[in-house]
């Protein structure tokens, strides 16, 4: 095999953070190497723009790192591109030596119960996207004339919904929410937010600094059923067990709301423990949830299983979210596994269901280890998929592409009336700042794709 | 006084990276990384410096004395971390 003469050419479809640390990775790695970071939408950052909560603006500066990336004279910025769409998997690969997914897990899981397709049941997923600004989600049919909410499932993304249903929205106004949002949540009828979980504290799937955010929230009483649920003790954890930890933070964190009581303010939010979604009932809208209660066993493996009591209660609410999860993609060309909604690999190396190496493509983030971790799980995440990457080219077992960038960009202009590069996203990103400042916010958001194209183009 | 982090830790970990006295934890290299919440510092080895203040990215440490009310808690929660340690190594 010949020695590799010209840069190693890498195409990387997705630019979240693990799209963005991935290109980091690349940038450590040398100067003979170019990126091409690629994004179905016109705007980059993934979930740090359209997932991570209006109110949370300090975890938005994360960006900070990405955009000295994209600035990179070896990284182009090709956004508003969709792989499997625009440009198939294979003309990727023909024009790089290898092509490394980073496309996250934009679906929700679904409850599986009667009654979950009527207007007014959203997944989470959804319900964040619409009030981020997240294109695809801008005509999501919120109705808020409800006096009750309830979020199925006690994952972070059911506290930062909990939370954006409950702020007062004078708060809300000094974020970049969208204005659609903003305007739908400035006359809502919501004055109580049940989050539902199937099991008990000790297993609960919200963090302790999500939960003390919520205990902060103004005006907002939190309380926690039943209370019994309390009662468990939990082990000390180990040395070293972080999770353990903080669920042991946690639940003496839930201990002092229990003792606290509610303090009477305008607005609640109830943790409830031990139930499960049985059905959504309505006629033509949801108009209730029937909740069934559950009890913790310890399995014969000493692993907890969760078993309903029979004890049933109907909880009339218009607006059921179910926040149970998010489920990756299929991109089309690439291996899929459906059930875990990953795409199969070896430690970032892309696999066929017979476990072999499907040569030149790789994955990280969500979309390789599941829908797990925070922001900066991906920076590591990144880095044993570009360390893959490296030591496969090392090796020789990247095929040389057949053409290199300039045709690539030939290519994608033919393809897609206007691609987004650094300066066009630059644009964009200053109108929306300038915007805000104006408004005594840190940007207004546009949401509309062809909106953002002519804001780009300079129009 | 100590450095804390708090609630916005996005697990990035560059501050571990410039902790000249490897207070903050857990590691990228430890197992316990991929579960952590968050990083914690360690109120007994940490001398002061500030690096890590100004390496993070998304402004979430600050000194004990600046610790703004709501975030109060996470003293007790950073130190707990060390503590679990030193009980189970007593």
């Amino acid at each position: 095999m010949s020695a590799p003469s010209g840069p190693l050419r890498v195409a990387i479809v997705g630019a979240g953070p693990a799209g963005a640390y991935a290109a980091e990775h690349l940038l450590h790695a040398g100067t003979n190497i170019e990126i091409e970071l690629l994004d179905r939408l016109p705007t980059p950052w993934g979930l740090v723009r359209a997932g991570v909560s209006p109110d949370h603006q300090d975890t938005k500066a994360v960006t900070g790192g990405f955009e000295a990336v994209a600035a990179s004279p070896q990284v182009t910025l090709r956004l508003g591109v969709e792989v499997g769409k625009d440009v198939s998997h294979e003309e990727l690969l023909a024009h790089h030596h290898a092509v490394l997914y980073t496309v996250g897990a934009p679906g929700g899981r679904r409850l599986g119960v009667e009654g979950e397709d009527l207007p007014g049941s959203l997944a989470a997923t959804d319900f964040v996207g619409w009030y981020n600004g997240h294109p695809d989600h801008t005509d999501l049919p919120v109705d808020l004339s409800t006096e009750r909410a309830v979020i199925v499932g006690n994952g972070n993304v059911a506290f930062d919904v909990a939370r954006m249903l409950t702020l007062p929205v004078d708060v809300l106004a000094k974020t970049d929410i969208s204005d659609a949002a903003l305007e739908a949540l400035r006359t809502s009828q919501v004055r109580e937010v049940v989050v539902l979980a199937r099991r008990g504290p000790a297993q609960a799937a919200f963090t302790s600094p999500e939960l003390l955010a919520l205990m902060g929230l103004p005006d907002v009483d939190v309380t926690v059923e039943p209370a019994s649920c309390l009662d468990e003790d939990v082990a000390m954890p180990r040395a070293g067990d972080a999770r353990g930890y903080g669920r042991s933070v946690s639940l003496r964190l839930l201990r002092e709301l229990a003792q606290r009581g509610p303090a009477g303010a305008d607005r609640r939010i109830v943790l409830r423990f031990l139930g499960s979604p049985v059905a959504v009932h309505g006629d033509d809208r949801v108009q209730a949830l029937t909740i069934g209660a559950n009890e913790l066993e310890t399995g014969m493996d000493g692993r907890t299983v969760v078993r309903p009591t029979g004890d049933e209660e109907r909880l009339d609410t218009g607006l059921v979210l179910r926040a149970i999860g998010y489920h990756g993609r299929e991109v089309p060309g690439v291996p899929f596994d459906e059930a875990a909604g990953i795409i199969p690999n070896d430690d970032g190396r892309v696999t066929q269901p017979d476990g072999a190496q499907v040569p030149g493509v790789y994955v990280s983030g969500w979309i390789k280890r599941g829908p797990s971790g925070v922001i900066g799980t991906n920076k590591y995440c990144a880095q044993d998929t570009v360390d893959a990457l490296l030591a496969d080219h090392a090796a020789g077992h990247l095929t040389e592409p057949t053409a290199g960038g300039e045709a690539f960009g030939v290519l994608l202009a033919e393809r897609v009336p206007r691609v987004v590069d650094l300066a066009g996203w630059q644009a964009l990103d200053a109108h929306e700042r300038s915007t805000g400042a104006g408004q005594d916010r840190p940007r207004v958001k546009v949401t509309d794709v062809q909106e953002m194209l002519a804001v780009t183009g300079g129009a | 006084m100590t450095y804390v982090i708090i609630q916005n830790c996005c697990n990035d970990a560059v501050c571990v990276e410039v902790c000249p006295v490897d207070c903050i934890h857990p590691r990228p290299d430890d197992p316990a990384f991929t579960e952590a919440e968050q990083l914690y510092i360690d109120p007994a080895t940490c001398v002061d410096c500030e690096l890590c203040v100004e390496a993070c990215p998304v402004d979430a440490i600050y000194p004990d004395v600046l610790l703004p009310e709501e975030h109060k808690p996470f003293l007790e929660i950073n130190a707990g971390y060390f503590e679990l340690n030193a009980a189970v190594e007593a």
